[in-house]
């Protein structure tokens, strides 16, 4: 049979990483011209807007240390978050978890009294566990009860805001902050080191490094991590083959919920210094973290990356925010046209598009 | 206060904000009930809230906001539809990234309008005769607009159409079970657009309803969860019309009630009520049916394709 020109589909059997890494490009750059159209048809510039946010946002040294501040919590919660996500459980509620890891953080710093050197230690593991039990909530609703995670993860978003705003309005409103709704000052040990002259609080940092490293080795090297994979892949066979899908659902939740707590530690103790609006403590990074994740393909290494180049958004954002007037939401836009675009590329994943001149057949 | 003036104004102030809650779950009602999972009701009304804002804003006409906003919301939908239905992708990722788009759109082009009150909302009516029935009459058939009431018809006529009628058939078959609907020449994929369309233009009212009528006015973010809140609902109604709207109805009565709690709480702490409330409704409901599974339809959140199981 001859055709002049032939289109074939067929099923792709498993991608390679060559694969993946382009189309992901691909969808970002298709995001990022669709963005541009916006910024046009909103009377602004495109190319003036991407080169004031890849200048602010790398060309220079503040630039890449305000880029590399912003990556810090999308680095920990996102690796948490690519756990979650392999247990096929919808993490939606970092953003609530950061804020109560931040809330366990600040109650250590100004009233446990703790001695110097360990103050800082004790304030990472009570955010830890703050931001643990807070996401274990929802996997115990969803393993027990069968509730749906997203909703209840969301929910306590709103929970953990309005917690945040009580406290500083009330009960831990600082008696020296002449009236606005903020702690007092964490004491000076309990705030975190940070490299000379920059906003990089190196623990929060180091920390997400070798939480990045220890996280890839558990998921991808050890029982456990199999076990995970295959409660979100396939939760029939571990039915069948006796993996508790509630002990690993909630383990997952317990990891996910505990790193966004540690980031929620990080923002107070090493940017802050004291607790404060929840708007100001954290800027959506636990919403921004979803696309960090996903777009890293839940790979715990490569959120390094990606959690990179949503830094560089988010300082973008904070650059034109300056330099053309527009709201910081803008970040939001990418952030939902990128999510878009990357999951309507993976089709382009699971199918292969060949198209040819002539074919004998 | 006498309980006469208690009842009224619990009853009237449940009507008034069970509203947006009601209109935006019917739409997501059908969204489900055709397979489809549709986590961008936030993003969906708040493009309706900024868009019947700004027209009702610009134009001084009220109702041509409303229908802006319904016009809108189904617009912005067919995104997720094209996402979930055309590329089969994930749906609780389109959904989320269709909500962050919501919210990120109308952050942007809301600011020239941010915190600015409508001067021109949607018209008060009384029912003439109803509104003369003693307690009852002021509570439900006085001081509200037209939309309040539209949005109980809608959810009669909905339930209508979803059980009484052949289109209805056809949306759950598609729901429940796509290969088989597909093989009594049901068009699986024209289903699913049509009922995520009507979801957009259901959230898009509930958002427009915000902005023109419940407060009248605009600002970043007024949505404030309640698209949440609509998933939510979706579920405590198992994807019965008539039941979201007892639903929708029972949770802002609830919503108000807390109110009352205001001398032993925090009014920060008040605030977290509506999503306490949620996750208390869900628990209620799973603890009764669990046995029974939810009621879900059954191909929710799975594409189909002819030919692939």
């Amino acid at each position: 049979m001859k055709r002049p020109t032939w289109i074939q589909i067929d099923r792709r059997p498993s991608p390679s990483p060559r694969v993946v890494f382009g189309i992901s490009l691909l969808a970002i750059v298709a995001a990022l011209v669709v963005a541009g159209i916006f910024f046009q048809a909103y009377g602004v510039s495109a190319f003036r807007a991407y080169g004031d946010i890849l200048r602010g946002a790398l060309g220079s040294k503040l630039g890449i240390t305000e880029t590399v501040r912003r990556m810090i919590p999308l680095l920990v919660i996102g690796i948490g978050l690519a756990v979650a996500f392999r247990a096929l459980f919808w993490n939606i509620g970092a953003e609530g978890q950061l804020l109560i890891g931040a809330i366990a953080a600040s109650g250590i710093a100004l009233f446990s009294g703790i001695p110097g050197p360990l103050m800082i230690p004790a304030m990472f593991v009570g955010g830890f566990l703050a931001g643990a039990l807070w996401g274990a909530v929802p996997a115990i609703l969803k393993a027990r009860l069968g509730i749906n995670d997203v909703i209840t993860t969301l929910m306590l978003n709103y929970v953990a805001i309005y917690i945040v705003e009580w406290l500083i309005h009330g009960p831990w409103k600082g008696p020296t902050m002449r009236g606005f709704a903020y702690s007092d000052p964490f004491p000076s040990a309990a705030v975190l080191p940070v490299i000379a002259g920059t906003r990089i609080h190196w623990p929060t940092l180091m920390l997400g490094l070798l939480a990045a490293v220890i996280a890839f080795i558990w998921v991808t090297r050890t029982r456990q991590g199999f076990e995970i994979r295959v409660v979100g892949e396939n939760p029939d066979a571990a039915r069948y083959s006796g993996i508790s899908q509630a002990k690993i659902t909630i383990l997952a939740m317990v990891v996910s919920g505990g790193l966004a707590g540690v980031a929620g530690v990080g923002e107070v103790a090493g940017i802050h210094h004291m607790l404060l609006s929840p708007t100001h403590i954290s800027m959506g990074y636990g919403y921004t973290a979803i696309i960090v994740a996903w777009l890293a393909r839940r790979n715990p290494l490569a959120v390094i990356a990606t959690s990179f180049l949503f830094g560089v958004i988010m300082r973008g954002g904070d650059v034109i925010k300056v330099s053309l007037g527009l709201p910081f939401q803008l970040v939001n836009v990418f952030n939902g046209l990128i999510l878009f675009f990357l999951i309507g590329s993976e089709i382009l994943m699971r199918y292969r598009i060949r198209i040819g001149r002539r074919v004998e057949a | 206060m006498s309980w006469e003036s208690w009842i009224v104004g619990t009853l009237s102030r449940t009507l008034a904000y069970g509203t947006p809650l009601l209109l935006a779950t019917l739409g997501e009602i059908y969204a489900e009930r055709s397979g489809v999972l549709n986590l961008g009701v936030e993003g969906m009304m708040i493009v309706g809230a900024l868009s019947a804002f700004a027209v009702a804003y610009t134009t001084g006409n009220p109702w041509l906001g409303v229908l802006v906003s319904a016009v809108v919301g189904g617009a912005f939908s067919l995104i997720h539809a094209f996402a979930s239905v055309t590329l089969r992708a994930n749906q609780v990722v389109s959904g989320l990234a269709l909500t962050m788009l919501g919210l990120g759109l109308s952050g942007v082009l809301g600011r020239r309008w941010e915190g600015w009150p409508l001067f021109t909302p949607l018209r008060e009516v009384s029912i003439p005769g109803l509104s003369k029935i003693p307690v009852l009459g002021p509570a439900l058939f006085e001081g509200q607009n037209l939309l309040v009431y539209i949005a109980v018809l809608l959810a009669v006529l909905l339930w209508f159409v979803l059980y009484k009628t052949r289109i209805g058939i056809s949306i759950r078959a598609v729901g429940e079970d796509p290969a088989t609907a597909d093989s009594l020449g049901i068009n699986v994929a024209r289903v699913r657009y049509l009922c995520v369309f009507v979801g957009g233009v259901l959230a898009g009212l509930g958002g427009g309803y915000l902005s023109v009528a419940y407060r009248p006015s605009w600002t970043d973010g007024m949505t404030a969860g309640m698209g949440w809140i609509v998933i939510a609902l979706t579920i405590f109604a198992f994807w019965n019309p008539l039941l979201g709207l007892v639903g929708a109805y029972f949770f802002a009565a609830l919503f108000h009630l807390s109110f009352r709690l205001q001398a032993w709480l925090a009014p920060e702490l008040l605030k977290t009520m509506p999503y306490v409330l949620a996750i208390v409704v869900l628990i209620v409901v799973a603890r009764g049916t669990l046995q029974k599974r939810m009621g879900a339809p059954s191909a929710l959140t799975i594409p189909y394709t002819r030919g692939e199981e």
